[in-house]
């Protein structure tokens, strides 16, 4: 209590830095995030569950959690693959690759799209030689499906290598200098302590992928009822001027993420806690 | 020999497993990003150019440059208050405050620039008091610069905000017991350590306000020449099926992101040189 009090005397700004950030919290954040729920209070039930449950919208939400999570799955086993081998192996190349993974965040989300649709239409590089085989990956689920994984490689990856390259060598070596073949080793030493990690980056993956708009949109050919995602549906009540539709569907996409915000960091306070790092 | 043997596996499990990380990032990156590269100059060197040239495109440009000239500033000055704040002092619900600033990066694209419309919008809160007083938000640039603020809010503030932490609060206070006033101990204490991360939070806030396409995308009316930001402008010329024009367009966002990364990587090295200068 005394070195708060102290703290407080000596270092100046506390009332400047605070207030500001609290105004400004409040002024680009706060209150326009609060009109959508101001908004949902002034419909009436009845159009409100109309709109969230009519069967448009069902399928919409189907597709957006169905598609992420495949997507998550999918990042999860390659991210986990591509932070394995940056963190332990050397090749030729290494250092431009890792800097690339992050590649999706630093993309703007519309070139995504077009470039992923260029590369997996039936015209494309890709997906003209799938498209002969009778598989197609463009304007359909499995399209969704694709941009998804794309803009999600980096969470899990970005998650799992630091844990990876700090992990303690002699841990290894005890398993190994008690008998444990190599598979045996990953399977009971290496991956249970790999696996808060691996949850946390696949559930923000998965978060990230629900919100998604720009990548999908070109290449996932926005059939109503089939290939539509929820985003997509707000954006199309947006531009109808069907606020009161547009409101209900998009206030339950929030609470679900706001859930997955609340579960993410959850998980990284889990994670901070057991390795020590937090005060 | 032998423990080296103990933390790795055979030769033929290691190139398996980097040759099928490299097939995967082939078919999601690789790929993608020489396609770009190829749409845009499959017509040849000079519809390059004169795409990029268009006066549309040039529009596109300076509105981009714009949009993050105001929102990147913004946010670094919220950053910085926010990360004294958090950093320096301790007050109750600072775990709350803390949560709302991560916030908006788990809204939807789409959500955060419709907030925007429920507000400022003809049918909004404020939509009746700004047309009556002729004041246009939505559907013009305004409103492009605020969801675009929205969405590139966090992003100086998470970076600062545990470098500022792991600085400590004793170097300040020596400073402010020695007589200097606030602004001088910020100026000539705080920031020098903090600098990279300030840079590295920089970096990362432009490349989204400049690349931010779902948010912008539902405020800004799409009116050619006036509110369109590159990425939106690669939306229009693809759907007109003006192929090459787009990716042309394109290929300046993807080389952007890569001045990003590489941006980032310089920032990330020399913050790590300097913490392992510090320690020994």
């Amino acid at each position: 209590m005394f070195s708060v009090s102290k703290k407080k005397r000596t270092i100046p700004g506390f009332g400047l830095s605070v207030g500001y950030t609290i105004f400004y919290l409040s002024l680009i954040v706060l209150i326009p995030l609060s009109t959508l729920f101001f908004k949902t209070a002034s419909l009436d039930f009845g159009a409100f569950w109309e709109a969230v449950a009519s069967p448009r919208t069902l399928a919409a939400y189907r597709l957006s959690f169905g598609a992420s999570f495949i997507a998550a799955l999918v990042n999860a086993v390659f991210g986990f693959l591509i932070a394995w081998v940056l963190a332990r192996y050397s090749f030729p190349g290494k250092k431009i690759i890792d800097a690339l993974v992050d590649l999706p965040f630093a993309l703007p989300t519309a070139v995504a799209g077009i470039a992923l649709t260029a590369i997996y239409s039936p015209h494309g590089w890709v997906g003209r030689p799938l498209a002969a085989l009778g598989i197609k990956t463009a304007f359909n689920a499995t399209g969704v499906v694709l941009a998804l994984t794309f803009i999600g490689l980096p969470f899990v990856v970005r998650t799992i290598q630091p844990v990876l390259e700090d992990f303690d060598p002699a841990v290894e070596e005890a398993a190994a200098s008690l008998g444990a073949d190599r598979w045996q080793t990953f399977r009971r030493v290496i991956f249970p302590a790999l696996f808060p990690p691996l949850l946390t980056g696949a559930t923000m993956a998965f978060a990230r992928a629900l919100g998604e708009y720009g990548s999908v949109i070109f290449i996932s050919g926005n059939m109503p009822s089939k290939t539509e995602i929820a985003p997509l549906l707000i954006m199309t009540k947006l531009e109808q001027y069907d606020y009161a539709g547009a409101t209900a569907i998009a206030v339950v996409m929030l609470l679900v993420s706001f859930a997955l915000f609340l579960v993410i960091n959850y998980l990284q306070w889990l994670g901070s806690r057991r390795s020590g790092m937090n005060p | 020999m032998r423990k080296n043997q103990t933390r790795t596996e055979p030769r033929i499990i290691q190139r398996l497993l980097i040759g099928a990380a490299l097939l995967y990032l082939a078919f999601f990156l690789f790929l993608p990003l020489g396609c770009i590269f190829a749409g845009a100059l499959r017509k040849g060197a000079q519809v390059y150019f004169q795409s990029l040239a268009a006066p549309d495109a040039l529009s596109a440009i300076r509105l981009t440059f714009l949009t993050a000239l105001v929102a990147v500033p913004l946010n670094l000055v919220f950053g910085v208050a926010a990360s004294w704040a958090i950093a320096k002092f301790d007050f109750k619900g600072k775990n709350l405050l803390l949560t709302l600033i991560d916030l908006p990066l788990s809204v939807s694209p789409v959500i955060s620039g419709m907030v925007f419309i429920l507000l400022f919008g003809a049918q909004g809160y404020l939509g009746p008091w700004l047309a009556a007083h002729g004041i246009r938000i939505v559907f013009a640039i305004p409103a492009i610069i605020l969801a675009t603020t929205f969405v590139t809010f966090p992003f100086v503030a998470r970076e600062l905000i545990p470098v500022m932490k792991s600085q400590g609060t004793e170097e300040e206070e020596a400073a402010v017991t020695l007589g200097a006033n606030g602004w001088q101990t910020f100026r000539r204490v705080t920031l020098p350590n903090i600098r990279w991360g300030l840079l590295y939070g920089v970096i990362l806030c432009n490349a989204r306000a400049m690349g931010e396409f779902g948010a912008v995308s539902v405020v800004s009316g799409h009116i050619r020449g006036q509110t369109n930001t590159l990425p939106l402008y690669v939306e229009i010329l693809y759907n007109e099926y003006n192929f090459a024009a787009a990716f042309a367009a394109a290929s300046v966002l993807v080389f952007l992101a890569l001045v990003t990364l590489f941006a980032k990587r310089l920032v990330e090295r020399k913050f790590n040189e300097e913490k392992s200068g510090e320690t020994s």
